[in-house]
């Protein structure tokens, strides 16, 4: 069942929704892009249809929109401390099927992991709903029809993009914001079916991989900047900083902020110990997690084949073909 | 909804230097950790870290902490009445069950033996729980040696095998690598024995291999790791090997499951 809008019409539902929700998505944000001339899209608030920016893919995904690059945790003043008060405001972030599927990801680890829930996440994750948009094409880089997360279920709402029209799926509780306007029977969601790249996600991985020379021309080419682990939707690390202001020494703040495995530091301990000290050892540690050790946990892959990774090196690294690549070695080993 | 980031402050009862760089502070606070658990500890504005409790009775916690750092030398700075913020007690400690009735065997390098006291402490006080406690000790030289007082009280309930890898003037005892010693420690019988090995990862990776050739089951032996942590509730990702949490599913591991823990 959906609703078939044009754009006005939806322009009008999402001035409904504007009323008790604040709506985020891609925005295109001119000339910011990775080279001068090009644009660069990101995350930010819309107003209206005409923000959203559905024609090409964001450089960080909607991630930060429930579990931000920098977090204050604490305010501390002289001998007290303090939770910030933030009452978050409810919000609608607009996304695709591989970014909602990597949410499902994020509360497996902040909701789900250990005994405790992590309550700065759960706060914003509850004040969040998504609405999800179609693809109308593959983009350069990705693969979600391999890991099996072009397709989703559990949104808010789903949108297909179809030139004047948009058809849309609202779940029973959104449906008050589109009265008015009459429902059609026979359509239902579309997903993108085909990407250019296929991606075979090698059975049989161990801890055997771990001495494979395989790892050995990443330790050459990875300069550890730590930019695919800021752009993919699913990785979740962060450190913790406490600082004190400048201005007032007596004062200060816990937060957390984004880390990366690529980076160094990332396992470093007092004493000078740290473990993968080697580029290689990284790459080793970041791609078995994406497509071995999370679904070990949590019995689906991290990785929902984004391709942001792809996008975002400097060093032309691709996520995707060192998995392929991957999989021969383990065929050849076995 | 609980915030489990969220630390308690606890005032410093007393402050015991073990060496020039080793204090131990005891903190009044109502936490009941199990052996071998840790606890985050933080000074605002400086951070947080993961430091084991070495010792605790109802109503307080010690932590034995090495100055190496930012935080750790200004934990050093404070003075008995202050506070400090902990949280916690995190992670699987050791399973005190499996080692009833038995031989045990304690093997610590240097502040390795600061996750063991407590369970040593216990023993001293229960020493009917197992049937024979040996304590196997190593340190760089004697000024590093931790808790010499404890040391020398467990000397009347237990066997204890003291060692330096370099001595210095008026030390009378051992000298050597705590591998040396471990053909020793083992005496007869071993196969029955459990054994616990703290230190760090080189002493505790050769240890473990020559308790095996003297023939300990690798299923009778346990570890404690320590690994960079941020968080210790299985969120922030910096302890993760494979698809272990080291915060949840240790710091404690069973050596068959320590040996494919691959970093
Ligand atoms: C489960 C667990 C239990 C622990 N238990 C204890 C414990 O009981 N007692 C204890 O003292 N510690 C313990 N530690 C270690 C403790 O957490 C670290 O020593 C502490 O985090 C250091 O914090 P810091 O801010 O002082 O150091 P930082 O300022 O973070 O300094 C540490 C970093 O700086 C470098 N560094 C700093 N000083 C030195 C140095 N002298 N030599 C070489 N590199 C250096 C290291 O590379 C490291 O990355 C434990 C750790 C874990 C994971
Ligand atoms: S690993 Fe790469 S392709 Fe997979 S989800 Fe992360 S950024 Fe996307
Ligand atoms: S973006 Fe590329 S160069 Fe940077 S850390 Fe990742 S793989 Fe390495
Ligand atoms: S310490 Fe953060 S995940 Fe283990």
């Amino acid at each position: 069942m959906a609703y078939i809008l044009t754009h006005a019409e939806f322009d009008t539902v999402l001035q409904r929704l504007k009323q008790d929700y604040i709506l985020i998505g891609p925005v295109r944000k001119k000339n910011k892009g990775k080279f001068s001339d090009a644009d660069l899209i990101t995350y930010g608030q819309i107003e209206s249809l005409s923000d959203l920016e559905t024609n090409g893919k964001s450089q960080f995904s909607a991630k930060e929109t429930i579990f931000p690059p920098s977090q204050t945790l604490f305010y501390f003043t002289e001998d007290e401390y303090r939770e910030p008060k933030f009452e978050p405001q409810k919000q609608i972030v607009f996304l695709r099927a591989c970014d909602f599927n990597a949410i499902k990801r994020l509360d497996l680890l902040f909701l789900e992991n250990g005994q405790f829930v992590d309550a700065y996440y759960k706060r914003l994750r509850e004040k969040t709903h998504f609405f999800v948009f179609g693809c109308e094409k593959s983009y350069e880089n990705c693969f979600c029809v391999s890991t099996g997360t072009n397709q989703c279920e559990g949104y808010d709402a789903f949108l297909n993009f179809k030139g004047e029209k948009i058809n849309l799926f609202p779940s029973e509780p959104f449906k008050r914001y589109f009265a008015g306007y009459e429902e059609n029977e026979d359509i239902l969601p579309q997903f993108i079916e085909r990407n250019h790249i296929q991606v075979d996600i090698p059975e049989g991985l161990s801890t055997k991989i771990y001495d494979h020379p395989y790892w050995d021309q990443y330790g050459k080419r990875c300069i550890g900047c730590g930019r695919c682990n800021f752009s993919c939707p699913t990785c979740t690390c962060f450190t913790m900083q406490d600082i004190f202001y400048r201005d007032n020494k007596n004062a200060g703040e816990r937060r957390r902020v984004w880390a990366s495995c690529q980076v160094d530091g990332f396992t470093d301990m007092a004493g000078g110990h740290s473990y993968r000290k080697q580029q290689g050892e990284r790459m080793r540690f970041k791609v078995m997690h994406k497509i071995h050790d999370f679904a070990k946990r949590f019995n689906m892959h991290m990785c929902v084949g984004c391709g942001r990774c792809d996008d975002v090196c400097p060093e032309y690294i691709s996520f995707s073909q060192c998995i392929s690549g991957l999989k021969g070695v383990v065929a050849h080993d076995n | 909804m609980t915030n489990p980031y969220l630390p308690q402050p606890a005032e410093i009862i007393s402050i015991t230097k073990e060496t020039t760089t080793d204090y131990t502070f005891r903190l009044k606070t109502d936490i009941q950790p199990d052996f071998g658990q840790f606890v985050e500890v933080s000074i605002p504005k400086v951070g947080e870290a993961p430091i084991s409790v070495s010792n605790a009775q109802p109503g307080w916690i010690e932590l034995t902490i090495r100055r190496v750092g930012h935080l750790t030398n200004e934990l050093h700075e404070l003075k008995p009445g202050d506070l400090l913020f902990i949280r916690g007690p995190y992670g699987k400690g050791f399973p005190k069950e499996q080692y009833r009735d038995k031989s045990l065997i304690i093997a610590a390098g240097g502040t390795g033996l600061a996750p063991v006291r407590n369970l040593i402490n216990y023993y001293y006080q229960h020493p009917g729980e197992v049937r024979q406690l040996s304590l196997l000790m190593g340190f760089k030289t004697p000024e590093d040696i931790l808790f010499k007082e404890d040391i020398e009280k467990w000397r009347s309930k237990f066997k204890v095998l003291l060692t330096v890898d370099k001595e210095s003037p008026g030390w009378s005892g051992h000298v050597g690598l705590i591998t040396n010693f471990v053909k020793d420690a083992v005496g007869e019988n071993s196969s029955a024995s459990r054994v616990i090995i703290v230190g760090p990862p080189l002493m505790m990776k050769f240890t473990s291999q020559e308790f095996i050739k003297y023939n300990i089951p690798e299923e009778n032996i346990w570890l404690s790791f320590e690994r960079k942590m941020c968080c210790g509730i299985g969120k922030c990702g910096h302890c993760r090997i494979n698809d272990t949490y080291v915060c949840l599913e240790g710091p404690v591991f069973p050596y068959i499951t320590a040996k494919n823990l691959l970093d």
